[in-house]
């Protein structure tokens, strides 16, 4: 049933300007549900992010969120905003704010929250993601592991219903890394929905409810983590993989060096 | 008469007109920031033919000297019946002539901001003018903040003009000096050091500004 899902989006077709991105692509994710987006470069899954929260508006197909079409014409963004959470691969943080300013102000202007109740859930979604003591911040003064997490808090104040996470940890070196995902474990436990770009394999099995592997803008391959890590389908999906574990393996060598 | 002697005679008088100056200078500018205003958004946000007229604002203010502009409001202006004082007149040219240059410096201090911001603020639900209110101007307005006391201390000097149409200011006081004593060279060298003196103390005090409003941790320039 359609209320089953948070998220339905149906063949959807999107791009800039004139370039097309993606080319059809039908994701569903239920209430709760955790599903990581995974595929090559250029295959649209930041634009598949951006396009369920109309930071991309779709050239055709349809999406319901929360029950609710957002694609029809008149639709209220800031409704649909309100019940999404975003984090961006580069954390995109409000530099001239301190880090309290960065979650309070969000609350105070578009949930119209009051200040001591926006400062309340400042300090609680920072004890969330592990940051106690930084409030009075600048992010350009953290680690960039903890401007991540400060982006992840300010979506997490918003009390989104679904949460969107565009590559959180590929800017970061590993250390910082494990810092963001952990944090990010932790908050998939509580049983938010979540839509999740990445390319960290152990995170995506231990998260994932299911794993969509797109290539060239369509989905080419979608199921249980355990299968589609080990066991794909698709030759294509296997040759990702593999790419991707021996990077992973490349990697500790390069760095000795 | 030694020159020392003719500046610890003189300075003080021509010194005064410093007040005139000021104003002039203030007025200006800030009535060149209210006209910038329009004129950016309309650049950057406005629909075609507003953005056409933003621009063209801008090109024929900047390619046209601010001489021939205060002339054309005070002398020109009043052959359609629109005439004003001395004062308003200086005032108005170098306003307006200021608000193409501070419109181009915001210009390209919102230019300046990645785009990342803006769609981390859209992700948040920001409407278009929450945006510029909370995420915009305060940045752009540190990225602007040198370039506008350039374009202050521009005026300061720039506002020597008013002195051809009777304003009595700072150069229009080292003239009455120079009539008086037949000794230009000492009167104008008055003038000279009080502008300097004027320009540094702004320079310096922005400089202050500057260190005070940094964004903590940022590294850039």
């Amino acid at each position: 049933m359609a209320e089953d899902y948070i998220l339905v989006m149906e063949d959807i077709v999107a791009g800039y300007e004139g370039h097309k991105v993606l080319r059809g692509v039908t994701i569903k994710v239920r209430r709760g549900e955790r599903v990581v987006v995974m595929g090559p470069s250029g295959s649209g899954k930041s634009t598949l992010l951006k396009t369920a929260v109309l930071l991309v508006k779709p050239w055709s197909g349809r999406i319901v969120l929360d029950g609710e079409e957002i694609t029809r014409k008149g639709v209220d963004l800031r409704k649909v905003r309100a019940k999404t959470g975003f984090v961006f691969q580069s954390y995109n943080l409000f530099p001239h704010m301190t880090v309290l300013e960065n979650i309070v102000l969000p609350q105070v202007i578009v949930k119209k929250v009051s200040r001591e109740k926006a400062v309340e859930k400042a300090h609680q979604v920072l004890r969330e993601v592990g940051l106690e003591g930084v409030e009075n911040k600048y992010p350009l003064q953290l680690s960039g592991g903890q401007q991540q997490r400060v982006a992840i808090a300010r979506a997490l104040a918003m009390e989104p219903k679904i949460f969107f996470l565009d590559e959180p940890t590929s800017a970061l070196d590993p250390e910082l890394k494990e810092e963001v995902l952990n944090t990010l474990e932790k908050i998939a436990r509580e049983g938010i929905a979540m839509l999740i770009v990445t390319h960290e394999l152990d995170f995506a099995e231990d998260v994932a409810d299911r794993i969509v592997f797109m290539e060239n803008g369509v989905v080419v391959e979608e199921g249980d983590p355990h299968k589609v890590l080990y066991n794909p389908e698709k030759e294509r999906t296997r040759e990702f993989l593999r790419s991707i574990r021996r990077r992973r393996l490349a990697a500790p060598q390069a760095s000795q060096e | 008469m030694g020159v020392f002697d003719f500046l610890v005679a003189y300075l003080p008088f021509i010194a005064q007109g410093s007040t005139v100056t000021l104003q002039l200078t203030l007025f200006s500018f800030a009535l060149g920031f209210v006209t910038a205003m329009p004129l950016v958004a309309a650049n950057l946000f406005g629909v075609l033919p507003a953005r056409l007229l933003s621009r063209s604002y801008v090109e024929v203010v900047r390619g046209t000297p601010l001489l021939v502009q205060l002339f054309l409001i005070y002398f020109g202006l009043p052959s359609i019946g629109i005439k004003f004082d001395a004062m308003t007149a200086s005032i108005l040219a170098l306003g307006l002539n200021s608000a193409a240059y501070q419109a181009e410096i915001f210009r390209s201090a919102i230019k300046g901001i990645p785009e990342s911001q803006f769609l981390a603020a859209e992700s948040l639900g920001f409407t278009k003018l929450q945006t510029f209110r909370y995420v915009v101007m305060p940045q752009a307005v540190r990225i602007a903040l040198p370039a506008l006391v350039n374009e202050f201390v521009t005026l300061i000097k720039e506002s020597a003009l008013a002195s051809i149409i009777g304003i009595v200011e700072i150069t229009r006081r080292a003239d009455y000096v120079a009539a008086y004593t037949f000794r230009a060279f000492e009167a104008y060298l008055a003038a000279a050091i009080i502008y300097f003196v004027l320009c540094y103390f702004f320079s310096y005090g922005a400089r202050y500004i500057e260190a005070k409003t940094r964004i903590p941790g940022y590294k850039g320039g």
